[in-house]
């Protein structure tokens, strides 16, 4: 048996050279064409940015917000899994005992007395929000953060939880994430009825 | 003293008139043709251009102005400080000089009482003193170069004066046929031999004389199909690399300049100039003739400058091999047989249109180029040609 020579590469011949093409002046002529054609066209691809906002798509991760439950509280139960999960390290949270006096926390363990995120650090990677077990801390479509001074880009919990007055009624920030049927703040939530546990997941809540 | 500026006062007042026109017209188009440019090319790129400053961003130019006037004035330590200075003046100068001779609006070969469009009327040499003159912006450029202590602003500076040596014959060459066909360098009188109906102009028994001449002033104003003095990739900035704030105007003002000069000059030698088809006589006085003639000139002119800029958009920059080649190889010889044409049909008194077969030479030269290009392209992979041109079946033995 003859060894047959198997073709293992395969050259990519380049286009050959056409005898108009290498006249240079049809090549002139069309090229002049084509940026006449352009100019008259007159379709501008360019956003009036300022003026016309641009559509962000609602798995956006921009600024952070920490999110309120029915009657106002701050949904945050001061588990530290977001500031655990956090790449950067950029949240800081210190956890207090609720008030076991006031009626209004009576159902709540815990509560974060501080909660502080560093804008200026924070990566946007999300984790946060996936971490976190209540739904309290998600990513608005804010994309356009900007300040003075690095402190003032230092968000604290009332920074935070005016950003979700801010944004919770546009419609371009609805509550995003329906998982949180595990923590005593999230029980009485519509959603927890809606949303059963997924499997796997919350079976010691 | 008094007695003698009263004798010479009216013929002096239409000089000084002028060269006021020019002077203010010449630095406001430059400001005003950095914002078309830019516009132009916005919309060949599909993109909006400048549009913040004023009505459709046309205040932008003078924006511009405002700021590069408040610009720090930095000298760089390693300059030669006198020739740093003089450069971008004598740049804007020679550009500047060379409109002396330009008339920019209808003019009359006989010499007229009043204001004319014109800084020097009946200049017998008009047109070998502009281009004269306008060959010396190489200094300016060289100067800068030089001056600079840099060696991208040299090597930018010694490309530029290369190709300025090589372009000046091919645009001297095509020159000539015009000034032969006209009997006279004085650009009235050219003008006025293209009068008559429109197939009179130069362009229609010329055209190989105004591609070629096309070709090599706009090698001369140094812009983008051979912008190789300044070009960004290789040499930094090329010669205005030192160059900053109102002095980096200068060199740019002077560019633009060029332009239009190249613009008038191409507009006046093969468009016909201020005849347009029902506009053919002479020049008369009347101040409608005249206003009509000056807008045809314009017209033609900003469609050549528009056409310059679209150019830019639309042709790659050439390499710098390729450049001498296209001027020594391509625009001499095409230029020397335009020459013997002219020569031959105004000797032997053949109808002038026959001329027109000339451009014939042109598709003929590209044919012998393409010709070449594609047995030099166009070889099969399997010869074992490279990309690098190495010779991979002469190596391997």
């Amino acid at each position: 048996m003859t060894i047959k020579k198997l073709k293992t590469v395969n050259w990519g011949e380049e286009p050959k050279l056409g005898w108009i093409e290498a006249m240079y002046l049809p090549a002139i002529a069309s090229g002049l064409a084509t940026a006449l054609r352009h100019v008259f066209a007159g379709r501008t691809t360019t956003r009036q940015y300022p003026e016309v906002e641009p559509e962000i798509p609602p798995n956006y991760r921009g600024v952070h917000r920490l999110n309120r439950d029915e009657v106002g509280r701050v949904k945050c139960v001061a588990c530290y899994m977001c500031q655990t999960a956090c790449p950067a390290n950029c949240i800081e949270i210190i956890a207090a005992p609720a008030p076991k006096d006031d009626p209004h926390w009576k159902d709540r363990d815990k509560y974060p007395e501080t909660f502080t995120i560093d804008e200026l650090r924070c990566i946007y990677c999300g984790m946060c929000e996936e971490a976190c077990p209540v739904d309290a801390i998600e990513l608005t479509s804010i994309y356009d953060l900007t300040g003075y001074t690095r402190k003032e880009l230092v968000f604290d919990k009332e920074k935070l939880l005016s950003i979700y007055d801010a944004t919770a009624n546009t419609g371009k920030d609805p509550i995003r994430t329906n998982r949180g049927t595990l923590g005593p703040a999230s029980v009485e939530a519509d959603t927890a009825s809606q949303c059963p546990p997924a499997p796997g997941r919350g079976s010691h809540g | 003293m008094f007695d003698t500026l009263k004798q010479i006062w009216p013929s002096l007042w239409p000089t000084l008139a002028a060269i006021g026109v020019i002077l203010t017209f010449v630095p406001l188009l430059g400001l005003y043709m950095t914002f078309i440019e830019r516009k132009l090319a916005a919309c060949v790129q599909d993109r909006v251009g400048p549009n913040r400053v004023g009505p459709f961003g046309l205040l932008q130019a003078v924006a511009d102005g405002i700021k590069i006037f408040l610009k720090e004035q930095i000298i760089p330590d390693h300059v030669h400080r006198f020739v740093y200075f003089i450069a971008p003046a004598t740049s804007l100068m020679a550009a500047m000089f060379a409109l002396v001779v330009m008339p920019f609006g209808p003019v009359s070969p006989e010499y007229s009482e009043g204001f004319r469009f014109i800084v020097t009327p009946g200049i017998d040499i008009g047109l070998m003193m502009m281009i004269a003159i306008s060959s010396l912006s190489a200094y300016g450029i060289i100067l800068g170069g030089w001056a600079s202590n840099n060696k991208y602003s040299l090597y930018g500076a010694i490309r530029s004066c290369a190709q300025f040596i090589s372009y000046e014959i091919p645009l001297g060459l095509s020159i000539i046929g015009v000034v032969a066909a006209a009997g006279s360098l004085n650009i009235e009188q050219i003008v006025a031999a293209q009068g008559g109906a429109f197939w009179n102009w130069n362009i229609f028994w010329q055209p190989l004389a105004l591609l070629v001449f096309f070709t090599s002033a706009l090698a001369e104003t140094n812009r983008l199909p051979f912008d190789l003095s300044e070009c960004e990739q290789e040499l930094v900035g090329g010669f205005h690399t030192e160059y900053g704030g109102i002095k980096f105007v200068l060199f740019f003002l002077a560019e633009y300049t060029h332009v239009v000069t190249v613009s008038f000059l191409t507009a006046l030698l093969y468009f016909g100039g201020w005849h347009f088809p029902g506009l053919t006589g002479p020049v008369d006085g009347s101040t409608g003739g005249m206003l009509l003639r000056a807008i045809v000139l314009v017209m033609k002119v900003s469609l050549i400058v528009a056409f310059i800029m679209l150019l830019r958009w639309s042709l790659p920059r050439f390499r710098f091999d390729q450049l001498m080649s296209l001027a020594w190889k391509g625009l001499i010889p095409l230029g020397l047989l335009n020459l013997l044409c002219v020569a031959v049909v105004l000797t032997l008194d053949i109808p002038k249109h026959f001329l027109a077969l000339t451009a014939l030479f042109v598709v003929a030269g590209a044919m012998i180029s393409a010709r070449h290009l594609q047995s030099t392209i166009n070889r099969p992979r399997s010869e074992g040609r490279l990309a690098t041109g190495i010779n991979l079946t002469e190596s391997a033995l």
